[in-house]
Parts: structure tokens; sequence; C-alpha cells
């Protein structure tokens, strides 16, 4: 299979590999897939009181194109808002990577990984805020 | 040293020198149709054809007039199997191969199920080994035919082919084998083996694309075929069809050299395949070698490394030719089926290289392919949230996985 610059250049020299604490409040998690697919990413944000996203890791079991995906994602998540990435459509990491029809899972699975990782630093928010209200 | 460094000569091979120069007269002042018999040109073909069945009969134990010439192993596995089962229908309607036969089996076998034959599909051992028990269980005398692979074409276990062969002439059944990665490789005997039909293909033994055969016994018994390819009657009519004389005779002189030097070629191989496997291992302590450590053919192994997915494994170890247990790369997205039929767990089965050596590996060759899959398991495996998992004490079979 042929793959496309980006996705080779992606996984050659992959962006934002790591993890960040995911003890910390301010850290949200997202792990979606399963090895029996062949492919696990966990994506990690960073949120800053301000609502946008400081920091953001990523580490994926998966062919080339997921691992592609998920870089490209944490690059396009660094800096921008919670709810800007919330809109960030698969379709996007499509066009953006060239991936061929076989590999439409890939990109699926990243979009995924963001919305699971929002979700759990929302939660986190939620049960803080419920804790502070509680205690006042 | 050349890059890309080729391993995998199970998926093909390139011709020897020598079989080049055999075959190359045969393009030129050579040229005559090996059935025409008026004339000189006609009989030099016919000449160079009975020689090559010769010398591949020479390979096999087989009389030469027992080998039938195919366009290749799965020309000759669909002419054994459906050959078979349309000749011997009126005997019986039953068949039994296994889960781990290369598709050119399964596909055929499938194919006669929707005839309203009926086929037993055996499982395999974590090992890829049939029960023998088990066959000589499933043999009525409705069988009509068992086809066992020589060679597994990806894990490279070996099937015992004369317990198998012995058993069905006891019970009365006609075997078959497709023996494509066995031949020149391990020693071949139809008589020995109790081998009915038997299909090879020149591409994988060094000889060119497009060319194979069909050992079919005349004997003990005189193995009869239905002919799925209708014409002139060539082939004591067997399989219709002008004679692909060069090709033939390149398969001839392919065999030739596999006899002529398969004691010396054997053992050369195996010495690399080991110094591979325990090069990667060493390194890799956690790597696990699939298939059977000592039935198995000499130059092939197939490694799965846990935490990893083998597509993208391959694809950061450009500089190897090598080929993914894995058949994501074929589009399919589906692990491969022979390894799920081993029993092994997906994320091994999602995770495999498939290495086959050849007449053409070198040491530092060998060395090199094992240090770069090394270096790239490591640098995958930094970037793998199941390593990082296994690392931090998470038992993987207990996660609740987000099934996609």
């Amino acid at each position: 299979m042929a793959y496309s610059d980006k996705v080779l250049d992606h996984y050659q020299n992959p962006r934002n590999v790591g993890s960040l604490d995911k003890n910390d409040p301010n850290v949200g998690t997202g792990v979606v897939g399963a090895p029996e697919c062949g492919d696990v990413m966990k994506l990690q944000i960073k949120v800053g009181d301000d609502g946008r996203i400081v920091d953001a890791k990523f580490k994926t079991y998966g062919c080339g194109s997921a691992i592609a995906s998920s870089s490209l994602a944490t690059e396009w998540l660094k800096g921008t808002s919670v709810d800007a990435a919330a809109q960030i459509k698969n379709t996007q990491i499509v066009e953006e990577l060239s991936l061929p029809p076989v590999k439409i899972h890939c990109s699926v699975l990243a979009e995924d990984a963001i919305k699971a990782a929002i979700e759990d630093w929302r939660q986190k928010r939620a049960a803080r805020t419920a804790e502070t209200g509680a205690r006042s | 040293m050349k890059t890309p460094v080729y391993l995998d000569y199970s998926a093909t091979t390139p011709c020897d020198p020598r079989v080049v120069q055999r075959m190359l007269p045969f393009f030129g002042e050579t040229f005559g149709n090996a059935a025409s018999r008026s004339h000189a040109f006609g009989w030099t073909a016919e000449a160079a054809v009975e020689e090559a069945r010769a010398q591949v009969a020479r390979l096999l134990g087989a009389h030469p007039k027992e080998i039938v010439w195919t366009s290749g192993s799965t020309e000759a596995n669909n002419l054994a199997i459906k050959g078979v089962a349309e000749m011997y229908r009126s005997k019986g309607n039953h068949l039994i191969t296994a889960a781990t036969e290369h598709k050119a089996v399964l596909d055929p076998m499938k194919h006669l199920e929707t005839q309203g034959f009926e086929v037993t599909w055996l499982p395999v051992d974590r090992q890829g080994h049939v029960d023998l028990d088990q066959l000589a269980a499933a043999i009525t005398d409705r069988t009509i035919l068992v086809s066992l692979m020589a060679a597994n074409n990806e894990i490279g276990t070996l099937h015992p082919l004369a317990e198998i062969g012995a058993l069905c002439k006891r019970k009365g059944t006609l075997f078959h084998t497709d023996a494509t990665q066995a031949a020149g490789k391990i020693p071949l005997d139809v008589e020995a083996q109790h081998i009915d039909l038997l299909s090879l293909s020149a591409h994988k033994m060094y000889g060119p694309k497009g060319v194979g055969c069909l050992y079919v016994r005349r004997k003990n018994p005189r193995v009869r075929l239905t002919a799925q390819m209708d014409g002139g009657g060539h082939e004591r009519g067997m399989r219709s069809g002008t004679l692909n004389v060069t090709g033939i005779v390149g398969m001839g002189e392919a065999a030739r050299i596999c006899c002529d030097e398969m004691a010396v070629e054997v053992p050369r191989l195996r010495a690399l395949r080991d110094r591979l496997e325990q090069r990667i291992l060493a390194q890799l302590p956690d790597a696990v070698v699939n298939g059977d450590p000592a039935a198995r053919l000499p130059h092939l192994c197939n490694i799965s490394f846990p935490y990893v997915e083998g597509e993208s494994l391959i694809m950061g170890v450009k500089e190897l030719a090598v080929s993914s247990g894995s058949a994501c790369t074929s589009a399919s997205l589906e692990p491969s089926y022979v390894l799920k039929s081993l029993g092994l767990g997906d994320e091994l089965a999602h995770s495999s290289i498939r290495f086959s050596l050849g007449r053409f590996t070198t040491e530092p060759e060998v060395d090199f392919a094992a240090d770069r899959v090394v270096q790239e398991v490591q640098r995958l495996r930094e970037m793998s949230p199941l390593w990082e998992m296994v690392q931090e004490g998470v038992d993987l079979s207990k996660v609740k996985w987000t099934v996609h």
C-alpha cells in the first residue's frame, strides 16, 4: 500500500508522543479501540483555566495511518479551545492525510479519541465543581 | 549491502541465473511446439519438456509420466481437488482439509461445498498440527480426498506426510498435498510418503513464474481426474493447452539444482534462520516464535512482537522486504487466519512478521535485518499504549476495550 508523504512524515517523526499525568484534574484522557481490531489510541489533553488546550499527547498501537491520524490530532489540539476541538471531524483528518478508503476508520478513531479525552476532562471538571459547591 | 534486503522468499524467489541460461534458447531458436509431431522443431521442444519432466520427477521420487504441467500451484490444487471430486463423485462426496491450508486449497473446497460436496475443516493445535486421531476419525467410506499441505506458507509447520499418507492408504482415500513451500527444502518422496497427488510451483524454487505441476499417481492406485481445462488433450488428457516449453525447461533446471544442492543448502539456510531468530529473541525476549520450533521449514520464521502492530512495523523496516502475518496490508484489516487458527490472541496475530530466507541471503543481511527489526519494535513500543499499560502492571485481557 502506498502511503501519502504526510502519513510517512507523521509516522517517522510523530509529534507529541508521550503521556500526561492522568490524575491531574486538568488532564482529560481518551482511550479508544481494541487490540483485536489492530488499533488502540490513547489521547490526552491538558486544559488551561481559559478553556484552551495547553498540551496534547498521544500513544497509538496501530498501523501507520492510525499513528499519523493521532499525531496530527495532537498538533491540531494544541492551542485550540476545548469547544473548537470538539468540532474536529474525521473527514478533515482524511483530507489532510489523503487517507485511502480502507484507512478511514483510523481517522474515525482519532475523532473518537478527541471526544473521549474532552468528555473525561469535562467529567472531572463537573465533579470538581460539584465538590466545591457542596463545600460552600 | 544492497537495500531493501529481500527476506520474502516464501512469496517468490528470483530465477537462479543457471535457470535463466537454460531457458534463453527456448525464447528464440528453439521455439517449437512440443505437440508438433511432424518436424524437428516440435521434437526438440518435446525432448526438452520430457527432460524437465524427469528432473521434476526426480525431486519427488516419482515417475516422469506422473507429472502434469500446469500454470502453477493454484491450478494444480484446483485440478487435484475439483478433478478428484468430479471423477469420484459416485464413490463419495466427502473431502477433508485443514483450517490453515492456502487459499488455493480452501477456496476450491468451498466451491465444492456449493456443489453438494461435504468438507471437513480440521482444526490445528497451537503449533499448526492436525490431530491424526481426529483425521482418522473424520475419514468415512464416503471420503474421496484428504488434502493437507506439506509445509505451511505462513508459519512453516511441517505436516507428517508419511504418517498421513499411510493413514489415507489404509483407509482407502486419496491423499493430496500442496508442497509448494516444501519443495527443495525438505525431502519429498511420493512412494515413502504415500502421496497420490502433489502440487508444485516453479517460482518458489528459483524457477520462473507461471509454471508448476501436479504429480498424479499412476499405480497403486491409479488416480484419475476430470480435466478442468478441455482442449487438445495434452498431458494425458488431464490438462489441455500448448505447453509453456520455456517455463517448463526452467522448472526442470530449478528442480535439478534443488535436488543436487539441497544437502548443502538446507543446513546453511537453517543456520542463518536460527541466527536471525536468536539475535532477535536475545534483544526482545518477549517476542514469540510461531509454529513448530522443530518440525518447521528450515528457511522460514514467523515471529510475533507483542504490543506493536504488524503493518506499522513493516512500514518502519522499509529497508527489509518481509511480509506481515497480519493481512492488514491486503486491505482486509483482518489478522492472519492461519495465526488465528493457532489460537493466538489478537494482539499477537496482529503483530507478526514472516521472514523467509533463500539461496542468495547472506549473514550480514540477516544481522542487519534482526537489528533493524529490534530497533523499530523498540521505537513503536515507546509509542504504544499497550506497552505502557503492561509496564504499569495492567492485565490487557481484563481491560474493557471499545470494540469498533
